[in-house]
């Protein structure tokens, strides 16, 4: 057995490194060389789950109907911000099928006296079904306290009380690189609050059974909801079970645990029957998290041949109540640009409006629309062509931390993605269109993110008699296809054919694994997984090399044989055990801790075409030019799916996303898929998308980081500098509607 | 409780007679009463196209249709696709295309695209994207989605 160690490791997540100590076991091995010959890494695979998925027979959370089963429905505040008086439930009650109201007084640990944004909850109804829970919770009467509020971003920056610094970051004398500038842009970019909007509903259903808890969920991260869930019910670990199958969508709101699971939870404990909690689209736009609105500063100076001197980023975030944390905005300003004086400061302000959540890098999408929006407008005062302004400021180091990349394609991704996007043809000012009244435009901007994972991640792997193979992993497949990813990797280690390979995870019975988060779920589990794969064959080899009277170091595995040298000895792996009735080889496998010296950073550039008509303001995006660099890609299909789904989630953050509030009421004015506009099939352009193909050794035994988030982070900048270069109008408040394109103009 | 009144629907080529309010809209009658949870719930104001069914051979929000109303019609959801363990030709394009990530809009495409095909087997772009403007999806994107209806509509040509 391998032995157990503690290390110490340093993994970035959401922006932000983490240092932590990790227990691994066994040593880790090199990456697959470049010229390894892989069957099954790095080859377009179908979704181990394909048909699963579009048959209609993958099982969600929001399809399970347990028998016995009752419906909770949570009354919700109508007040950004009031006191809580009292509720009177006799009338809720006396509904036919009405089963339990539980309030603050009956569940002090599901409710607060105060609530402090419209659709806080105050209040659960449970029913026989789903229409009798709803119809109770409108007979359920409550007497608020009003109180004051703020909802506006820029109304609640000016309170001070609102606003708390919660990051800074300087290196070298912004004041004095300012001094030296020959050139400073300063501008002041606002973006709006963007909605995930994940197509699958957030919820969960609970099962009590006397003894143990089991919790399905539609959630990235089952064993953080286990963790939370065993808290509100006051639980050890092992009394609580999460399953999560299949899930539709998360982007980063459903990481750890929700209310409506604490609501499932405890409920069913007190109530001996399954409780099924699910929330309906107006409380997705409500109460299930989103992208921060921010308020952004950014001041960029140059010499005249446009080597920057300083750069200065603050950025003031709306958490609505969220209160802990903030997300990375000013992130991409520290890290992306060879500049000796950077100072930048990262505030957290305080609204009555729902809480924020992780959205798909947060903060650097948002900070990446202010800061190459910035350097497109620097480029332009310096008559530069934007992409010869980034390359002359180009890191070859980190900038932070003065490390050598473990990898850094980005100049590569530039010269590709501007060969695609036929940038040679972007003429300053723009180039007409088939009318006078049409204008057209090219933009670029810069991606840079983390992604590269660590430990704690862990696998077993199960080889049966007949030569199949079960993975063993806490993982939940997100939909990004991660699932298939870890049967290629295993595949390709125990040679076996993809479909031999089984993956039992989505439950929290299995070794702990890393949240579907962080652009690093592959990148964290997938080397633990290789490492069980090769100590299932280690023990194999051993085995059959007795059998074949060979040192086990002269024989290998092709194609579910062990094989001795070259043309030598063949044996089938199901002969290797086959005097055995029964067994089980087990293989297990631990993520290993990042290397210390090197930086782990994942690259990319967009290239945007737009269409602007100047009579109506509307901009039409042509084609996006997305090209990336994260090392080796485990399945190009996927990868590719996982580009044009990020670039179609930045394009409805560029130029239709937000949410509307009332600044009277508190109330959100498009808290539904009618006037909250996320992209459809018509808005979609031609996305172009390729990989640097180099590989990113260092990382880990892959070879390769993650590709979740990256696609999402450059597109809105790229968007925005191709119809300032379409038409003269500098649009710095995303997103960029018909009618901040004309207020532009008029400029 | 509601008083219930009996449906027979005709589902899949399969009659299923079930006991349901009858305000009850098909999307819930089909998942809460046949079982027949393919069919997604998004929104259920009309707005998503996950719970897309076709009714006669036309796409229809389930949502938005009372299950009465669907009496005496041909109704076919998801499951009512594949022949046996056989996926429609849409099916095993959209799984090779990689046009379903988190496959929760898929159901609802897959009927939208269907319905196109099934009266147009050769869709220009501009053809499909009216088809399945009614459906969004929040993972994949649409590219992928074009490329799978392409190639289904292909192999069914050839066949």
């Amino acid at each position: 057995m391998p032995s157990a160690r503690v290390v110490k490791n340093r993994t970035e997540f959401e922006g932000k490194i983490y240092e932590e100590l990790a227990l691994v076991q066994g040593a880790d091995i090199p990456a697959w060389s470049a010229d390894a010959e892989l069957r099954h890494v790095g080859r377009s695979r179908l979704r181990v789950d394909g048909p699963q998925r579009v048959s209609g027979r993958a099982r969600y959370t929001t399809d399970l109907m347990l028998p016995g089963m009752l419906h909770a429905r949570v009354v919700r505040s109508p007040h950004p911000h009031a006191r809580v008086i009292r509720v009177d439930a006799k009338r809720a009650l006396a509904l036919a099928g009405v089963r339990s109201v539980v309030d603050r007084t009956s569940a002090p640990e599901l409710f607060d006296e105060e609530v402090h944004y419209v659709g806080a909850p105050v209040a659960v109804v449970v029913g026989e079904t789903e229409e009798i829970a709803a119809d109770a919770a409108h007979l359920v009467e409550i007497e608020y306290e009003s109180l004051p509020f703020v909802v506006d971003l820029e109304e609640a920056i000016a309170d001070r009380t609102r606003v708390q610094r919660k990051e800074s970051y300087s290196r070298g004398d912004a004041r004095r690189g300012f001094r030296e500038a020959d050139i400073v842009v300063d501008a002041r970019y606002t973006t709006s609050t963007q909605l995930h909007n994940c197509l699958e509903p957030h919820g969960a259903v609970a099962q009590w059974d006397g003894e143990r808890l089991t919790l399905w969920e539609s959630t990235q991260a089952m064993f953080d909801v286990r963790k939370g869930v065993a808290k509100a019910i006051r639980a050890r670990l092992d009394d609580v079970r999460v399953i999560c199958d299949y899930m539709g969508g998360g982007f980063g709101s459903k990481l750890g645990h929700g209310h409506y699971s604490e609501i499932a939870a405890v409920l069913a404990k007190r109530l001996g029957r399954p409780i099924r909690c699910v929330m309906d689209r107006r409380e997705e736009n409500l109460v299930t998290g989103n992208r921060s609105a921010t308020v952004q500063r950014v001041r960029v100076g140059a010499t005249k041949d446009g080597k920057l001197t300083a750069l200065e980023h603050v950025a003031w975030s709306g958490t609505g109540t969220e209160d802990g944390w903030v997300a990375s905005t000013t992130g991409p300003s520290n890290g992306l640009y060879e500049v000796a004086n950077v100072r930048s400061e990262q505030f957290l302000v305080l609204t009555n409006t729902g809480p924020f959540s992780a959205f798909r890098a947060p903060g650097y999408v948002e900070g990446t629309f202010a800061l190459e929006s910035a350097m497109d407008e620097l480029a332009d005062k310096l008559a530069l062509d934007p992409l010869a302004l980034r390359r002359k400021n180009y890191a070859k180091l980190d900038p932070q931390s003065g490390k050598h990349y473990s990898l850094k394609r980005l100049d590569q991704c530039y010269s590709r993605g501007a060969e695609l996007a036929g940038w040679s043809r972007r003429k300053a000012g723009g180039t007409a269109g088939r009318h006078a009244y049409l204008r057209r435009g090219m933009g670029v901007s810069t991606q840079v993110w983390g992604g590269g994972g660590g430990p704690p991640a862990y696998a077993t792997i199960h080889l049966n008699a007949d030569g199949t193979a079960i993975v063993r992993a806490g993982l939940q497949d997100i939909g990004s296809g991660t699932k298939t990813a870890i049967a290629q990797i295993a595949a390709e280690e125990l040679s076996l054919p993809l479909e031999r390979v089984r993956l039992s995870i989505g439950e929290t019975d299995a070794p702990y694994g890393p949240a579907s988060g962080g652009s690093m779920t592959t990148a964290s589990l997938g080397p633990a997984v290789r490492l069980a794969a090769v100590d299932v064959r280690r023990q194999l080899l051993e085995v059959a090399a007795g059998l074949m009277e060979v040192r086990a170091s002269e024989i290998h595995l092709t194609d579910g044989h062990a094989v001795a040298g070259r043309g030598g000895k063949k044996l089938a792996l199901d002969e290797v055990f086959s005097k055995l009735q029964n067994y089980t080889v087990i293989g297990r496998g631990s993520r290993h801790p990042n290397p210390e010296d090197v930086r782990l950073r994942s690259f990319g550039a967009h290239f945007a075409e737009v269409e602007v008509d100047i009579r109506t303001g509307a901009v039409r995006v042509l084609k996006i030019v997305a090209v990336h660099q994260i090392g080796r890609i485990v399945n190009p299909l996927n990868a590719k799916s996982q580009v044009e789904g990020g670039v179609t989630q930045a394009l409805g953050y560029a130029v239709s996303e937000g949410r509307v509030l009332d600044r009277l009421s508190g109330h959100v004015m498009n808290a539904n898929l009618e006037d909250y506009k996320i992209p459809t099939v018509k808005d979609v352009p031609d996305i172009v998308v390729e990989f640097v193909p180099d590989l990113d050794r260092r990382a880990n035994n892959l070879g390769g980081i993650g590709l979740g988030e990256p696609p999402i982070i450059p597109t809105a900048a790229a968007i925005a500098n191709a119809v300032a270069n379409a038409c003269g109008a500098r649009v710095r408040t995303l997103p960029i509607t018909p009618a901040r394109v004309l207020e532009a103009l008029r400029r | 409780m509601t008083d219930r009144t009996l449906v027979a629907l005709d589902v899949n080529g399969q009659r299923y007679e079930v006991a349901a309010p009858p305000h009850h809209t098909l999307l819930e009658v089909l998942r809460e009463e046949c079982g027949l949870t393919g069919t997604k719930h998004g929104c259920e104001l009309g707005e998503c196209g996950a719970c897309t069914v076709l009714i006669d051979g036309a796409p229809v929000y389930s949502c938005l249709t009372l299950a009465l109303e669907s009496q005496g019609h041909e109704i076919t959801t998801v499951e009512g696709l594949a022949t046996g363990n056989e996926l429609h030709p849409l099916q095993t394009a959209f799984a090779e295309e990689g046009a379903a990530q988190c496959g929760y809009c898929t159901p609802g495409i897959l009927l939208a695209a269907k319905a196109l095909l099934d009266r147009n087997p050769r869709p220009d772009r501009a053809q499909m994207a009216e088809a399945i403007s009614g459906n969004l999806c929040r993972c994949t994107g649409y590219t992928a989605i074009y490329e799978a209806i392409d190639r289904a509509a292909a192999a069914a040509r050839s066949k």
